[in-house]
């Protein structure tokens, strides 16, 4: 996107073949390797989990449903002491998606704007920007599962 | 009247200050990288003490410019003025440390191009006679600029490869109108240039263009030649915005010796994954009130061009969508 109406510069190059030489010039993600890290690293913490759900199922005597929720509530403790101890941004580092996307990367984005906005006070501080990372996600995830289940309460009315 | 000022854009001072003095201090990331040694002070953690990162970086700022007061061996109250810049809101790290040593104080924002701008309006001061020592200083700190410009700084995520560092480091210089040593010759103001980017991840790509406009427009004003240097160094283009500027430069029939250099490039290594390099009104701070001057000082070096480049965009404005403008501002430094 160039906008015309900036002043032009008297370089002898235009926006547009500029903006293909930074193309050209700017590294370019290492897609396959961070892929198969994702993969990992993402495999890795749902791997856990499990072993969490089993256990509380097998020593806990949990129901199946009542298990899982254990077993995200131990990864979400995972997750917002490893934030607390400054070690999850480095495991995203390495991990990427695959570790974002795991409730263990939505307690980091709680748990790291906590952290951070202390400073300015509990109210404007910590109360205001406690969901600035997460926000979004609540917002667009709710409102996505609202709209489903709309749909769906819809379709169970047709049949 | 005019007299001073040549071609386009340029400034030939007839009384050019001398640099007396600098002082630097680093954080501890950049205390390991290739420049450590050239350091005055390199801090054992990111807070030094201090209960927020502001603090640290405005404390860090009014410690450089103490210093190079003391190093030149002048009593702080003999400096007329004091300039510095950063890159927090309302640039509160220069005016709280301002606020500490109690001198005239011009506020500066050039974004990462403030140490070259603060040279070349003290070189203007006491040039122009209305003070004979100035104190020319910026900073920035990583965790306040992460947390202002980008994310929480212990939320994960992966940052793109061409993506910068920014420097923690505050570094200050002393210009005085008697001396020996380097002198701050000419200075060429930068214009405002914007190709379009919108990465603001891809600060280098969106500084490149100004800075070369800046040297164009510099070595036209003087008649030179790229060549009449030892060391053209830039602020904090990085690895992808120095390719670009060598790529425009040559262009623009600028004929390039091997003698570019940019500071964000200089201050880490390459094991220290920062990807593109360092950025931050710290970095060409440190890099040159540190290692370049020591070379100056030394005589490894004679004749410098300095740009500074800065990236006027705020976290507003990115979010609108609005492309990014920049600028480059060029001080030449000549034993």
């Amino acid at each position: 996107m160039v906008k015309k109406d900036l002043r032009p510069p008297n370089l002898n190059i235009t926006p547009e073949d500029y903006k293909e030489l930074t193309t050209q010039l700017s590294p370019k993600p290492t897609l396959l390797k961070n892929t198969l890290l994702a993969f990992l690293i993402g495999g890795l913490i749902c791997s856990i989990g499990q072993v969490f759900v089993n256990f509380y199922m097998i020593y806990g005597g949990l129901p199946p449903l009542s298990a899982s929720t254990a077993g995200t509530a131990s990864l979400i403790v995972i997750g917002a002491v490893l934030t607390g101890l400054g070690v999850y941004d480095d495991i995203v580092k390495v991990g990427g998606a695959g570790a974002i996307l795991p409730v263990t990367g939505f307690a980091n984005s709680m748990v790291s704007p906590a952290m951070e906005y202390k400073k300015e006070g509990y109210v404007f501080g910590v109360g205001a920007k406690l969901f600035s990372v997460a926000g979004p996600v609540l917002v667009y995830g709710i409102s996505s599962s609202i709209v489903v289940g709309f749909i769906y309460y819809i379709v169970g009315l047709v049949r | 009247m005019g007299s001073k000022k040549v071609g386009n854009q340029t400034i030939v001072f007839e009384n050019g200050p001398y640099i007396i003095s600098g002082h630097t201090i680093a954080g501890p990331m950049e205390g390991q990288g290739p420049l450590a040694a050239s350091f005055d002070t390199i801090l054992k953690d990111t807070s030094d003490g201090e209960k927020s990162w502001e603090r640290t970086e405005s404390k860090m700022l009014e410690k450089a410019m103490r210093e190079v007061a003391n190093k030149a061996d002048i009593p702080l109250d003999s400096v007329d003025y004091l300039l510095a810049g950063d890159l927090l809101n309302q640039i509160i790290s220069s005016n709280f440390a301002a606020r500490q040593i109690g001198l005239p104080f011009i506020g500066l924002y050039g974004a990462c191009s403030s140490m070259a701008l603060s040279m070349a309006m003290g070189s203007m001061l006491i040039d122009g006679g209305f003070g004979s020592k100035v104190i020319c200083s910026a900073s920035s700190h990583h965790e306040t600029a992460e947390r202002q410009y980008r994310l929480p700084t212990e939320q994960g995520n992966q940052r793109p490869m061409y993506g910068q560092w920014t420097v923690t480091g505050a570094g200050g210089v002393l210009l005085s109108d008697s001396g020996t040593g380097p002198k701050v010759t000419t200075a060429t103001i930068g214009r405002v240039i914007d190709y379009g980017e919108t990465d603001v991840n891809n600060m280098g790509a969106a500084m490149a263009p100004a800075v070369a406009d800046t040297i164009i427009n510099h070595l036209n004003d003087l008649q030179r030649q790229a060549d009449y240097y030892d060391l053209i160094v830039t602020g904090d283009l990085g690895s992808v915005g120095l390719q670009l500027l060598l790529k425009v430069l040559e262009k623009n029939n600028v004929k390039i010796p091997n003698n570019f250099n940019d500071c964000g490039v200089m201050i880490y290594n390459t094991e220290q994954d920062t990807h593109a390099g360092g950025s931050g009104c710290g970095c060409s701070a440190i890099v040159f009130a540190g290692h370049l001057l020591k070379k100056v000082y030394a005589g490894n070096l004679k004749k410098i061009l300095f740009i500074g480049s800065g990236s006027l965009h705020s976290p507003t404005s990115a979010l609108q969508g609005e492309t990014i403008p920049a600028i480059g501002h060029a001080v030449s430094i000549e034993v």
